[in-house]
């Protein structure tokens, strides 16, 4: 059965990521990390502040670029390519930036229309249509004509979304995406991010602290901690975990959690 | 024992100064090749160059019109009685004329724009870059140095020699004023006594210095930008260096180009 399985999983790899080293300097960050991520699945990736969970990100889409091993997205290893065939990756994968990332300058719909208007050759009529419906999928149709800087965070959060998700990526890598919300919020981005991957079969890596978030929105999850992958399982399998590190990490998300409930 | 340890972390400093100095040359360094690297290569983003440059026009119009014309008032009154001591009250437009043209327009809307627009660049971009921004653009397959940096560097190479030729002009009005309350002259009259002294030898060198005038506001606004780090505090810090370096290059790159174009536009 396990055979058979990790068999599978290699055939249907999206993202596989072999022992990728990434040090700043003297501060080795990442430590021979290794990662398979199947089609259609959504990951988590749990590890305290400073861990690295965000250099690892970044390494995937080569924001930074590892020091050692190799990345496969799709059977391709992106850390050979040149940057046009870097870039036809890229078209394909979203990335919702920790803070959104929003540009400032540019109202929502120009925003939403940044990556379209350069890659692909739509209609006015089609892209407007596009944009409408993404803001329709993150509920802020309202919102179209509206800059940045008159968002709430959960609302530049879902239009963030939404830009990453107007291109239809197969692959999408969320930074956490819940960090700073209320949990309101938090729980409805994280129901949207299920929703998506359903709906576009997309297959995701999730970098959060949010346990509650993770539950909702997946199953498997790895856990992050001084540069190495240390442990590896279902969120059930962790959070029942006897292993002292995991118990005090979760206990401290869940005593979070918990305030952060009562609080509202 | 206590003044010699103060002494070293001093030097310390001075060093570590010294060094973080030298780096950043050699840092603007490669920038400004990168520049020079993709600059002919498509896309253009013609219309981004067009709105930075509307934009950096509607936002320093304002202050170097006034300085213009402050600069010619001042001048001309400072020049008169030294003009009237030499006997040589006749050529006062001229002189006034020779050196708003060659130098004082050139290099005073230089450092203002300098002042006003590296600052803003580099506040701009250093925010772009601490909240990821310049990152989310490179992801979406959108390459941020041409769509951010080329685009910046070229509306301000372009926009400062347009501002300077109107500023010079500005400058001509104030020093008009000036001449009226000492004498009584007609404003053709002046401006022709400008013109017929003032040669294409003066106004060239001055006029095409602030095409490397503006190239430096923008490559040091963006490369502070561009490479800034450390979250708010970096972005304050991008927008004041910026400043302080294209202010000083502006004044090193005037002493270069003093000897170049005297060498080039021989004028006696
Ligand atoms: N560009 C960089 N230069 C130097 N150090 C960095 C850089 N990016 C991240 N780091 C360091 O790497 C470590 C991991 O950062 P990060 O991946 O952002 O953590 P997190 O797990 O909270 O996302 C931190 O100690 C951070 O200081
Ligand atoms: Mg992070």
């Amino acid at each position: 059965m396990a055979v058979a399985n990790s068999i599978i999983l290699l055939m249907n790899n999206v993202v596989e990521i072999n022992k990728v080293s990434k040090a700043f300097g003297s501060h080795v960050v990442l430590d021979n990390v290794s990662l398979n991520v199947e089609e259609g699945e959504n990951i988590i990736v749990f590890g305290q502040s400073g861990t690295g969970k965000s250099v690892l990100l970044k390494c995937i889409v080569r924001l930074l670029e590892p020091d050692k091993g190799d990345i496969f997205i799709e059977g391709t290893n992106v850390l050979t390519l040149r940057i046009k065939e870097l870039n036809d990756i890229r078209k394909n994968l979203g990335f919702l930036f920790q803070g959104a990332a929003l540009y400032d300058s540019m109202s929502v719909r120009e925003n939403l229309e940044f990556p379209l208007v350069r890659h692909f050759t739509f209609t006015d009529a089609e892209r407007e249509e596009k944009i409408k419906s993404v803001l329709e999928k993150v509920s802020l149709e309202e919102a179209i004509d509206k800059m940045p800087s008159e968002l709430s965070g959960g609302m530049k959060k879902r239009i963030g979304l939404a830009r990453s998700i107007i291109t239809e990526p197969k692959l999408m890598l969320y930074d956490e995406p819940t960090t700073g919300l209320d949990p309101i919020t938090s729980k409805e981005i994280s129901s949207l991010i299920l929703e998506l991957q359903k709906s576009l079969k997309m297959t995701s890596i999730v970098v959060t602290h949010d346990l509650l978030c993770a539950e909702i929105i997946a199953d498997r999850a790895i856990v992050l901690n001084e540069g190495i992958v240390q442990h590896e399982g279902t969120i059930t399998e962790l959070t029942t975990s006897r292993d002292p590190f995991l118990r005090n990490f979760f206990s401290h998300e869940i005593v979070e959690e918990q305030n952060r409930r009562n609080n509202v | 024992m206590k003044n010699s340890k103060t002494k070293v972390i001093k030097r310390n400093s001075i060093e570590n100064r010294l060094t973080e100095f030298f780096i950043m040359i050699a840092g603007l360094w490669q920038f400004q090749l990168q520049f020079l690297k993709q600059v002919f290569v498509p896309p253009y983003e013609i219309d981004q160059i067009r709105k930075h440059m509307d934009e950096l026009g509607i936002k320093t119009l304002p202050i170097v019109s006034v300085t213009g014309f402050i600069i010619g008032l001042v001048i001309t009154m400072q020049m008169h009685p030294v003009m009237v001591r030499f006997g040589a009250e006749a050529f006062l437009p001229g002189a006034v004329g020779i050196s708003i043209v060659r130098e004082l327009a050139p290099v005073i809307t230089a450092l203002i724009f300098a002042g006003r627009v590296s600052s803003g660049i580099g506040a701009e971009l250093g925010s772009m870059r601490v909240t990821e921004q310049i990152d989310a653009m490179e992801v979406s397959a959108v390459n941020p140095f041409k769509y951010l940096v080329i685009t910046r560097v070229f509306a301000t190479t372009f926009i400062l020699p347009i501002l300077t030729v109107y500023v010079i002009f500005i400058a001509f009005v104030g020093s008009f004023i000036a001449v009226l309350l000492v004498q009584n002259m007609s404003y053709a009259y002046f401006i022709d006594k400008v013109v017929s002294s003032v040669e294409f030898g003066d106004a060239i060198p001055g006029v095409l210095k602030t095409f490397v005038f503006g190239f430096i506001v923008g490559i040091v606004g963006t490369y502070k930008g561009y490479t800034a780090t450390n979250g708010t505090e970096g972005v304050g810090k991008a927008a004041t260096t910026a400043v302080v370096v294209s202010s000083l290059m502006i004044l090193i790159f005037d002493m270069v180009l003093v000897k170049v174009t005297l060498w080039l536009w021989p004028t006696v």
